[in-house]
């Protein structure tokens, strides 16, 4: 169990500092490097809850198809300008202040309430049916929001071809 | 029974969103076919989807009333269609037919008249359905962000226009964030419960100890995301600014059908699977409401721009909502019901004069720009004034009405100080809805060019005048009408 939570905190780690780089980065390749770091930790998670399906998919689709998408964008656009602007502005101190005030409340209740969480055992059965009950459950009992994102996607395509294209 | 996972129920209550979806898509195929002159013909293919829906709905509820059911499940408890569903629906539908009709002359002025317009619309109108009917928390989220993400994409439909594109930029980084602090409050309360239902939630959570520190911070974090969609304070500033830089009409559209989608959303998190934490959610509650009804009156003061104005006198209105919740009693809930329904139609009517204000040179969204209407368009400006009034809170028109219920059920809880808070707000209204009301009356017009009126906007505001007016005078059997929504939150 002790080993279990080590490896938590490892991949808790990669995702935080991943996330962090990436938007703190003035190079834009560089950020999504560092992004492709933060998603092979949540792959990582996900295989620490023996999730094997979503991890693979995590990194066939996240890892792979879309930062490939993204470096293509970098690389077509030209970013010069970008790298020479400010990345802060003024209020960051303020920003930073507030944003430890929340860590620290939040961090409060949670050590308040560690008791309230308990995770379920992982039994030995699931491990060979990932794919399967991931597919049960997403067409038995989440059939109506799946069928509900499909519309969704189709609103954000119609919006990026809107918003992208100069004559319609 | 279609097989295990699809029954009959769950198609015929699916059907009012199929129809919209695939005329959604019909719009967006004709648009291919016409020319730029008769481009309002998809207005009119958007108005007959909507039509469909409203007669699905009718068969719906007749066959309810004929199996003598009050609510249906279906999706193995994923949605209820109950009465607060069925009201919120026939709210949704009638804001977004109201908001076509004013559309298309003004986009027809922006030279921005496309059928995606029309398509996304409706497709916004399908995810707030979700979001009134909804009894899944995943069922829920993806509705509402089908509902954000139009809306973000209507924010921005002036792709000329830098305040439009502002507005949609400052919608969508603001809406994702909020969004995520609302994703990350219903984890917790999966966390909890092991289960997305949200009444499976609500019995998980009267199990757990009384002021676990878990359950506040879920409480609190979904409650800011909540405050974040409706625009109470201090999660308002987006609100303002997004109404300026968004075209006119769908600053109209995004002032009634998402609001009180959003409001719908709330009022189901909060009163199902939370229903039973009252005590922790009701002093948030209350400083939440007089600080949302504190900004909104003051900084609506100093406007000079119309819409500006209109968004933090939206931001008041919401306020006065939340101390509907605040009571909670049988009138409080009347209260909120009642005084959606009337705000829909009194925000939509005044919206629809800030868009006939919208001419050829001249983008009409000042307050100055009203001057003079009355020597104009006497009868635009009369009706402006009912619409003011009845946003004020003044009788005999339907924004007294509302109030008056609200008003009514704090002093049965003996929230007396509220109540008096309350009241003196509406005095501050008075206040800055007057200032618009002089200048149209008082001043002489500035230029000799009339607003522009089309047939949907004459529509438009017949309806919503009548509506308002109507309900101001004979309220009863709107009353009635809020019993069943009333009895479906409280059993």
């Amino acid at each position: 169990m002790v080993l279990h939570d080590f490896f938590f905190y490892i991949l808790a780690a990669i995702i935080l500092g991943g996330g962090i780089l990436t938007i703190t980065r003035r190079n834009a390749v560089h950020s999504a490097i560092f992004l492709v770091m933060t998603l092979i930790g949540v792959a990582g998670l996900f295989l620490h809850l023996q999730a094997e399906f979503l991890a693979a998919v995590q990194v066939f689709l996240y890892v792979g198809g879309i930062t490939v998408l993204f470096l293509f964008v970098i690389m077509l656009v030209n970013l010069d300008e970008a790298a020479k602007q400010r990345q802060f502005n003024r209020q960051w101190g303020l920003a930073l202040g507030c944003v430890l005030l929340l860590v620290a409340e939040v961090g409060y209740f949670l050590y308040q309430g560690r008791d309230s969480f308990s995770f379920a055992e992982s039994s030995g059965v699931l491990l060979q049916n990932n794919t399967q009950a991931i597919a049960m459950s997403l067409y038995g009992d989440y059939l109506l929001p799946f069928e509900i994102a499909s519309l969704l996607l189709l609103v954000a395509i119609i919006g990026a071809v809107v918003m992208a294209k100069k004559q319609i | 029974m279609l097989s295990e996972y699809f029954s009959a129920v769950d198609f015929l209550l699916l059907k009012p969103a199929i129809l919209l979806t695939i005329f959604g898509i019909g719009v967006m195929l004709t648009d291919l076919l016409l020319d730029e002159r008769q481009k309002y013909f998809n207005a009119v293919t958007a108005l007959v989807g909507i039509g469909f829906a409203a007669v699905q709905m009718l068969r719906i509820q007749s066959q309810m009333r004929e199996a003598g059911v009050s609510e249906v499940e279906a999706f193995r408890g994923a949605i209820v269609l109950d009465g607060l569903g069925i009201f919120f629906i026939w709210l949704f539908l009638i804001s977004t037919a109201i908001t076509i009709l004013i559309s298309f002359r003004y986009l027809e002025i922006e030279n921005e008249h496309h059928g995606e317009y029309y398509a996304i619309l409706l497709f916004a109108t399908v995810g707030m359905i979700f979001l009134a009917i909804g009894m899944d928390l995943i069922t829920l989220f993806v509705g509402l962000e089908l509902m954000v993400l139009s809306i973000y994409i209507l924010a921005g439909f002036l792709r000329g226009d830098r305040r439009s594109n502002e507005a949609a930029m400052k919608y969508l980084l603001l809406g994702a964030f909020s969004s995520g602090i609302l994703l990350y409050g219903m984890s917790l309360l999966y966390g909890m419960s092991n289960s997305t239902n949200l009444r499976v939630i609500g019995s998980a959570l009267s199990q757990r100890p009384l002021g676990d520190p878990l359950v506040i911070m879920a409480v609190v974090t979904i409650a800011a995301g909540l405050f974040f969609k409706i625009g109470a304070v201090p999660f308002h500033q987006w609100l303002p600014d997004v109404y300026e830089g968004a075209p006119h009409s769908v600053a109209a559209f995004m002032s009634v059908g998402p609001k009180v989608a959003a409001f719908a959303l709330l009022l189901r998190l909060f009163l199902v699977p939370l229903g039973e934490l009252r005590e922790q959610w009701e002093p948030l509650l209350i400083g939440v409401a007089v600080a949302t009804m504190t900004l909104g009156n003051l900084a609506a003061i100093s406007q000079s721009n119309i819409k500006r104005m209109l968004g933090y006198s939206a931001i008041s209105h919401v306020g006065y909502i939340l101390l509907g919740l605040v009571a909670g009693n049988e009138t409080g809930l009347k209260g909120i019901v009642i005084y959606l329904l009337v705000y829909v139609f009194m925000n939509l009517g005044i919206f629809t004069v800030v868009v006939a204000m919208r001419r050829r040179d001249l983008v009409g969204d000042e307050i100055n720009d009203m001057a003079g209407l009355m020597h104009k368009s006497p009868v635009m400006a009369i009706l402006s004034l009912i619409f003011l009034l009845s946003l004020a809170g003044i009788p005999p028109t339907a924004g007294f009405l509302g109030k008056y219920f609200i008003f009514l059920s704090l002093l049965e809880t003996g929230h007396y100080t509220l109540a008096v808070i309350a009241v003196l707000y509406v005095a501050v209204a008075i206040y800055y809805y007057f200032r618009i009301v002089v200048v149209m009356f008082m001043q002489p017009p500035a230029d000799q060019e009339l607003p522009s009126m089309s047939l949907g906007i004459r529509c438009a505001l017949g309806v919503t005048a009548a509506m308002t007016l109507f309900m101001g005078l004979y309220p009863e059997p709107f009353i009635q009408l809020a019993t069943g929504p009333v009895l479906a939150i409280l059993r």
